[in-house]
């Protein structure tokens, strides 16, 4: 039930990305989503198109990686995907305690892809060349 | 007119986190020991708050955020108490947020404030992933919700610093492991505290007092 809020954060972001890079039709917006977010898809996508129906955002696909939970034996440091949320390791078996946590609470966005305007002359290369690298 | 592919690599939840990040430097400075209490409908929240004021009323200073999706039931009860609470309705949303509790923290008097408790929505989901800038998230699981809750809500448990199982005076009625609670817990986050608790009779709540006043004394040390 959290999807609304979270709708509502990533299109600010991508609006103040758009804006900052000269977007001015966003085609395509891809995040990550670990599963302890326990964020719902369809929900999420649901809620976004509700709130972005006026704006250059409008009609983006928001391609949504579910990324699983890794977790980290302590015993045998061996990295293992959590099934089923037990968190039994493959050769150890039950971690008593101290487990690790690699990955499963992304809330991330990774990329914005879209058309650039091109209105001024004075052209600053909005191509895909030159990615600012993520900080 | 061009295509354009723009990396960017930003945490969605920034806006709040930036937020929380505000409301923790107003604590801070303030001095004030500030919990994030979460749990699910019923489990005790509203019940632990009426003991600890009891517990604790008399040696702190303590105020209370009570957030509810609708009614200002929760605040009464507190206000009864005779300490400071504000009620947040949410109208609708399943969880608090950094700009609720800022707004919240406005209209409370923080002057000699030690201890504020933020009394979170009732849902063992949503609000583990929205952090409101307290020092501690601390958790009720009520025995009568059963042992399997950790397997269930993983993110709540791994996020809290203190469960708190109450109604153990409830443990011969209900099918309820606390051997399981402590193991699956465990498993999760190592380093969470456990307390078994009784709001109701009184029981296992002197080690929670305990732990709040550590805290208390240790975030008090930065009043001016």
């Amino acid at each position: 039930m959290h999807e609304m809020a979270i709708a509502e954060s990533l299109l600010g972001i991508v609006l103040d990305e758009s804006g900052r890079h000269g977007i001015t039709r966003v085609n395509r917006i891809q995040l990550q989503v670990g599963a302890l977010a326990a964020v719902v898809p369809a929900a999420l996508t649901f809620c976004f198109e509700l709130i972005s129906r006026d704006t250059i955002v409008a009609d983006a696909v928001l391609a949504i990686e579910m990324v699983a939970v890794v977790v980290r034996c302590p015993e045998c440091k061996e990295r293992f995907e959590v099934d089923n949320q037990f968190y039994v390791c493959p050769r150890c078996g039950p971690i008593p305690a101290g487990l690790d946590l690699t990955s499963g609470r992304e809330l991330t966005l990774l990329s914005i892809e879209g058309e650039s305007g091109d209105e001024d002359e004075s052209s600053e290369s909005p191509c895909g060349e030159e990615y600012p690298r993520g900080q | 007119m061009s295509q354009v592919k723009v990396p960017v690599v930003r945490n969605i939840l920034e806006a709040n986190e930036r937020l929380a990040k505000a409301n923790r430097t107003i604590f801070d400075q303030a001095g004030i020991f500030a919990v994030n209490l979460m749990s699910s409908p019923g489990a005790g929240k509203t019940s632990l708050l009426e003991k600890t004021i009891d517990g604790l009323g008399d040696r702190y200073r303590i105020a209370v955020i009570e957030g509810d999706i609708q009614s200002s039931y929760d605040a009464e009860r507190i206000q009864r108490k005779g300490v400071q609470a504000v009620q947040i309705n949410t109208d609708g949303a399943c969880h608090l947020d950094g700009s609720m509790v800022l707004e919240a923290i406005e209209a409370l008097d923080l002057d000699g404030l030690d201890l504020l408790v933020i009394e979170n929505v009732g849902n063992l989901v949503c609000p583990a992933e929205f952090n409101l800038g307290e020092h501690h998230k601390v958790m009720i699981l009520s025995v009568a919700e059963g042992d399997d809750k950790p397997l269930k809500y993983p993110l709540m448990f791994q996020t809290s610093s203190v469960l708190l199982v109450n109604k153990i005076d409830l443990l011969p009625y209900v099918d309820c492991d606390l051997e399981k609670i402590r193991q699956r817990a465990g498993q999760l986050n190592p380093r969470q505290q456990i307390f078994e608790v009784s709001c109701r009779g009184g029981a296992g709540l002197d080690a929670w007092y305990a732990w709040l006043e550590t805290e208390i004394a240790r975030v008090r040390v930065n009043r001016g």
